[in-house]
């Protein structure tokens, strides 16, 4: 009996949606008086040793060069025999773009329940029931899963990274596979190095058509840098390709749910709330004191982003000592 | 070549959300349904391009549920694909729904399956990825490019922190996001069309559910807005840091 807790990794390294994955994962096992396991695939430069200080008694790793890139038939076998093969009774994955390649195979293949999209631990003084994100947002579900061998996926930014009391050391296991050889070539990849990926950011600054061209995104790049913050933008700026696509939050973009979600002249459409209405606090910057945002938002400023917005970041620099 | 493309019916995206019976069930008095939009705007539309390309793909359009389904299934043929299956089934549990699909895709023998990226009533993002398991088929979640040479695709899809392009020869199961095609309205000869194209009604094949919904819940409502005067930018800033504590 343990949880098994899915270990995801780009760039060579151990990234925070797994780092919260095994936060939620040793909770769990402590909830559930087992011990909580990881599993990797490939190789990272990160220490495993040090996921220990998450709770991770064990890391089970097949160091193979070739399993540096996710194939999610390739992935699902082995993570399903490992599971079955450590007795695991739950397995953990973030419910980011990894997570979703692979844990409804995992579970299909486990005929184990699956809940995706888990914002909180389980309970367990009746069943096993787990609450999720439904309705993009807009409400929440309590779904029993029925059977003895469970897969939950975590959504990022639900739970926090916890680190336990004194440096305890996982164990590193080398856990040798025969993978088949992957049917999906992957002919390249690239990577956005160096960026938070948007769904881990915890400060975010996202400008609107308000902003009325992107040779005026200085204002909230200056802003988003005295943060710390990562930049997204509304759906009308992707399509007019004034920022790039993958920065577009909302409903046919990405959903986030960051601490602090900042909307520089943005109205406020359903649809672009639907990707940020998970956000811990909305900030809202728009001249339009009748813009559907105000309404969702816990802070707001009614006045001109031109004006506003070079005050908020000097104030910020003020309040960090940046010169 | 033979495309089947999963249709899911959900609450229109403006739809207020509530629930009766003590919070178990979806309140759906007065709410306008649609076609799921991940699965209209992207899996269809690009199964549709497929078509038009090569005009001797046979394309079907899937639904699991009841009758009420149907209209759904008929908008979604109006904007095209050759005939429908229903499978005469309701359930909220991934695996259930997914071994319907399987079952249907076994026997269809089909060589491309296109579904949504989520739908946006339950926000899953796992049937493609379980059919994909249910049938040992390759499975690309998430893709934003779609193109097919014969029967060897070639698909862009989203990774952590990047993008991946990948080669890989049918059969497949791939999950679609924007980026792949573009919405299409239906048009009045689609419309006419759509009431006489097939619409077979098959019962569910045996199947656990694994998941059951035990209640819902709303989100606190929000305490409301607090505005600052658009003089003093910098008291946001201290509210933020010291009462919000958000950085």
């Amino acid at each position: 009996m343990s949880v098994l807790i899915f270990i995801d990794h780009s760039e060579g390294q151990v990234k925070k949606a797994s780092l919260e994955a095994c936060s939620y994962g040793a909770a769990l096992a402590g909830q559930l008086n087992v011990p909580a396991e990881g599993i990797l695939l490939g190789t990272v430069t990160t220490d495993l040793s040090t996921l220990g200080k998450y709770g991770v008694k064990k890391i089970h790793q097949a160091a193979q060069e070739g399993l540096n890139h996710l194939d999610a038939q390739v992935y699902a076998k082995i993570i399903a025999d490992s599971a079955t093969a450590t007795g695991a009774t739950v397995i953990v994955f973030s419910n980011n773009l990894s997570g979703k390649a692979v844990a409804p195979r995992v579970a299909a293949r486990l005929k184990a329940g699956l809940v995706s999209g888990a914002v909180a631990l389980p309970d367990t003084t009746s069943g096993f029931v787990v609450k999720k994100n439904v309705f993009s947002g807009k409400a929440f579900a309590h779904v029993a899963i029925n059977t003895p061998v469970k897969v939950i996926t975590l959504n990022p930014n639900s739970y926090p990274v916890r680190e336990g009391e004194g440096s305890v050391s996982a164990e590193v296991a080398p856990l040798s596979v025969t993978a088949g050889a992957p049917k999906v070539k992957v002919v390249s990849a690239t990577q956005a190095t160096g960026e938070v990926p948007l769904t881990e950011a915890e400060l975010v600054v996202s400008g609107g058509r308000g902003l009325k061209g992107p040779e005026n995104w200085g204002i909230i790049e200056d802003l988003a840098k005295a943060l710390g913050a990562a930049t997204a933008c509304s759906r009308p700026v992707a399509d007019a390709h004034w920022r790039p696509h993958h920065e577009h939050v909302g409903q046919t973009g990405i959903a986030i749910a960051p601490n602090l979600y900042i909307a520089i002249g943005i109205s406020g459409a359903i649809q672009h709330l639907a990707g940020v209405n998970r956000s811990k606090v909305i900030v809202v910057v728009n001249k339009d004191p009748e813009a559907p945002f105000f309404k969702a938002a816990d802070y707001g400023i009614v006045g001109d982003a031109f004006e506003v917005v070079p005050k908020m970041t000097e104030a910020v620099k003020k309040l960090k000592g940046i010169a | 070549m033979k495309i089947l493309v999963c249709i899911s019916k959900t609450p229109d995206t403006t739809a207020k959300i509530s629930f009766t019976q003590n919070n178990t069930k979806f309140a759906s008095d007065g709410v306008q349904w649609i076609i799921n939009p991940y699965d209209e705007w992207y899996a269809l539309v690009r199964a549709i391009e497929l078509k038009e390309k090569d005009p001797s793909t046979v394309l079907h359009l899937l639904t699991v549920g009841l009758a009420d389904t149907e209209p759904i299934i008929r908008k979604a043929l109006a904007i095209g694909g050759d005939e429908a299956i229903r499978v005469n089934a309701d359930s909220a549990d991934p695996f259930y729904i997914a071994t319907q699909i399987a079952d249907i895709a076994r026997q269809g023998g089909y060589d491309l399956i296109f579904t949504g990226k989520e739908t946006i009533d339950y926000n899953g993002s796992s049937i493609g990825g379980m059919v994909s398991e249910l049938l040992d088929w390759p499975y690309i979640s998430l893709a934003v490019k779609f193109d097919l040479n014969g029967s060897v695709a070639t698909v862009v899809r989203e990774i952590e922190g990047g993008e991946e392009t990948d080669e890989v020869s049918l059969p497949l199961v791939v999950s679609c996001q924007k980026g792949v095609a573009e919405q299409r309205i239906p048009n009045m000869k689609g419309i006419m069309s759509a009431r006489t194209k097939p619409l077979k009604v098959v019962e569910p094949v045996a199947a656990e559910a694994l998941t059951g919904i035990v209640s819902f819940e709303l989100p606190p409502a929000k305490a409301g807005v607090r505005l600052v005067p658009a003089d003093n930018p910098a008291e946001l800033i201290r509210l933020l840091h010291e009462e919000a504590k958000v950085f």
